[in-house]
């Protein structure tokens, strides 16, 4: 993806010396108008107006929304569900990316079809999916509620869901990139003597690291931001199964307007940031990797 | 040495997982899950603070009521689906009557066990309009009227959109030339001006009062008040049609979860609450019809004195209404589909 953009921009360079592959002035004019506007209107001026509202009735009312026990709780829970789901997914994303690449078995195109059920599935679907599977009502229900173990409606189906959710984004990074790199250089590792693990850490991991911590982030802010799985097997306690996205709905249907705002441009905070490491991370990856084409 | 500090990271962010999991685990006091229906939220932090203070002076104890709100039959079905409710507070007794008849939690004469068919309060069905009644909306005919925008939630989800069915459908009935097949077209001729259909009365509060769609909402009158209260008056009005529905939202102790959890004798002593006048008063105070006497003639002109009538008396009780009406096929599915 870094290399794309690159190469973009030597592209488009290329294009604007030429007479003759250069547009029109007006095209250019009008492609980026359309592009900036919609840009405007869709996507600034929504998180604009998060932050206008969430500070509509001064800082008092924006802290004392943050600080508020349920909002506490709710804060906690959110990077609680990330802090397990996304290294859960950052080693499945290896072990699937690894056994695609590196191996040849039958089914793998079906496997790499599967990885992307999570992107087609509706998160509702996927929510309703273990309140069947561990539902009271359900194929394991009757024997986790012997033994005294909640999964859905506590803290556990959460983090289900949310795994579920975020789990292509790691691999779907790594997958093609290793499969752009082949297995030389590994088997080079392995023909000068290098154990398994020595191999994975001097040689596949550097090779992939930009590529992972892209997936990493973008599984961190999809973790940190869903709505419908998670609400599905919420069962919306306050104070125990909330989490922020479904606390702001809370707060906004109990017309605690600037309070729904103030967490929902905390919300917005951390998904910024998550963008500005992303950006860093592109930038940082750039000069690294070598140019695709040699002139 | 990347890695180094990816597997200290990793390290930290587990442990720190671990101790915020052991910190939710732990509670030190008595805690009870109130699951309730959507319109609640209120009613409930007020009632849950005047029990916490009454519960502490009689034992000594601190107990801390965690709520949980949603439509009606959504929050029914959560708690059967396995969501640890202590008690249930929800919109009409049919939801209720799920929990016994799909998870067998509760006994089938749990209505029987509380005062009032087990509602401690109720509330009935009234039309919120925009400031100065623009449409002229004076009763439920007018809502049959077309072009009339309606807003209502979706009886499939929603205790109280059931409620405002049920009360359209008696005041078609109550005509001179009344019968099921009237009652039916006037339904229809209503449902054809529903605009938004929401999940739960929450929702359609917020549809149509803060972004402003449609020309009538019908309401529960407690949550017609509050959104009064809360946006300010001088933006809507009440109107109060001349034949409502005596809505009775019961509550009950879960048996199955109390016994599990050791919590009844709390929860029990949670619902005998409400007959309490300081109860009453927090759900007068809240623009719920108290069921004390005199709480009630207390706050006499805010509930104004409408012709009421009953589930049992036009319908034959919920399980009748809900197998006619509301089930897959029933009257609802075909009118609405149409």
């Amino acid at each position: 993806m870094a290399t794309a953009a690159v190469g973009l921009r030597a592209g488009a360079a290329r294009f604007e010396a030429n007479t003759a592959t250069r547009d029109p002035v007006w095209v250019k004019g009008l492609v980026l108008f359309l592009g900036l506007a919609f840009f405007s209107l869709f996507l600034l001026l929504p998180l604009i107006a998060v932050f206008v509202e969430a500070f509509r009735r001064g800082w008092g009312v924006y802290i004392a929304a943050l600080v508020e026990p349920d909002a506490v709780s709710a804060i906690k829970l959110t990077l609680l569900t990330a802090a397990i789901a996304v290294p859960l997914n950052l080693v499945f994303g290896i072990a699937v990316a690894w056994a695609i690449t590196k191996f040849d078995f039958r089914g793998k195109q079906m496997l790499i079809t599967f990885i992307d059920l999570p992107f087609s599935v509706s998160p509702v679907v996927a929510g309703l999916i273990y309140v069947l599977v561990f539902g009271a009502q359900g194929w394991f229900g009757p024997w986790l509620g012997e033994h005294g173990i909640k999964v859905i409606f506590a803290v556990p189906g959460i983090v289900l869901a949310t795994v579920f959710v975020t789990f292509p984004f790691v691999a779907r990074e790594l997958i093609p990139l290793m499969q752009a790199q082949g297995r030389d250089e590994e088997e080079a590792a392995l023909v000068l003597g290098a154990s398994g693990w020595q191999m994975f850490r001097k040689v596949t991991l550097p090779n992939i690291k930009w590529a992972l911590l892209y997936g990493v982030i973008l599984c961190n802010a999809r973790a940190m931001g869903e709505f419908g799985a998670v609400s599905v097997v919420s069962g919306h306690i306050r104070g125990l199964t909330n989490t922020m996205p479904l606390h702001v709905e809370i707060l906004y249907n109990e017309y605690q307007f600037a309070a729904a705002f103030a967490v929902a441009s905390l919300l917005a905070t951390l998904a910024l940031v998550t963008l500005a490491i992303k950006t860093y991370v592109e930038w940082k990856a750039a000069p690294s990797t070598p140019p695709a084409e040699a002139p | 040495m990347s890695t180094h500090i990816t597997r200290r990271k990793m390290i930290t962010l587990a442990t720190s997982a671990l101790m915020l999991g052991a910190g939710l685990a732990q509670a030190q006091q008595i805690a009870l899950l109130n699951v309730s229906y959507d319109p609640t939220r209120e009613l409930y932090q007020e009632f849950n603070a005047a029990f916490a203070k009454y519960w502490k002076g009689k034992t000594g104890q601190d107990v801390v009521i965690k709520q949980s709100h949603g439509g009606a039959a959504k929050q029914a079905r959560a708690v059967i689906d396995g969501l640890e409710a202590d008690v249930v507070t929800l919109a009409l007794a049919y939801d209720i009557d799920a929990i016994h008849e799909r998870a067998k939690l509760i006994p089938a004469d749990w209505q029987k066990r509380l005062p009032h068919n087990s509602a401690p309060y109720t509330s009935t069905i009234v039309f919120l309009v925009r400031k100065g009644n623009p449409r002229n909306i004076r009763d439920w005919n007018d809502l049959a009227r077309p072009g009339v925008e309606v807003i209502t939630p979706n009886p499939k989800t929603s205790g109280g959109a059931r409620w405002n069915y049920l009360a359209a459908w008696a005041y078609a009935l109550a005509q001179p030339d009344g019968s099921d097949a009237s009652a039916k077209d006037f339904v229809t001729k209503i449902y054809k001006n529903v605009k938004v259909l929401d999940s739960g009365a929450r929702g359609s509060t917020t549809t149509f009062v803060e972004r402003g769609i449609g020309d009538v909402f019908i309401s529960w009158e407690n949550e017609a008040f509050l959104a009064i209260k809360e946006l300010g008056p001088g933006k809507l009005d009440i109107v109060v049609p001349s034949l409502s529905i005596l809505a009775e939202p019961p509550v009950t102790v879960v048996d199955k979860v109390v016994d599990k959890r050791g919590t009844r004798e709390v929860a029990t002593e949670y619902l005998k609450f409400w007959s309490t006048p300081e109860a009453q008063e927090i759900a007068a105070r809240n623009f719920y019809r108290p069921r004390a006497p005199k709480v009630l003639a207390k706050h006499a002109e805010q509930f104004v004195n409408v012709k009421l009538i009953t589930i049992d008396d036009v319908f034959g009780g919920w399980q009748k209404a809900q197998q006619i009406h509301f089930n897959d096929g029933g009257i609802f599915d075909q009118i609405y589909v149409k």
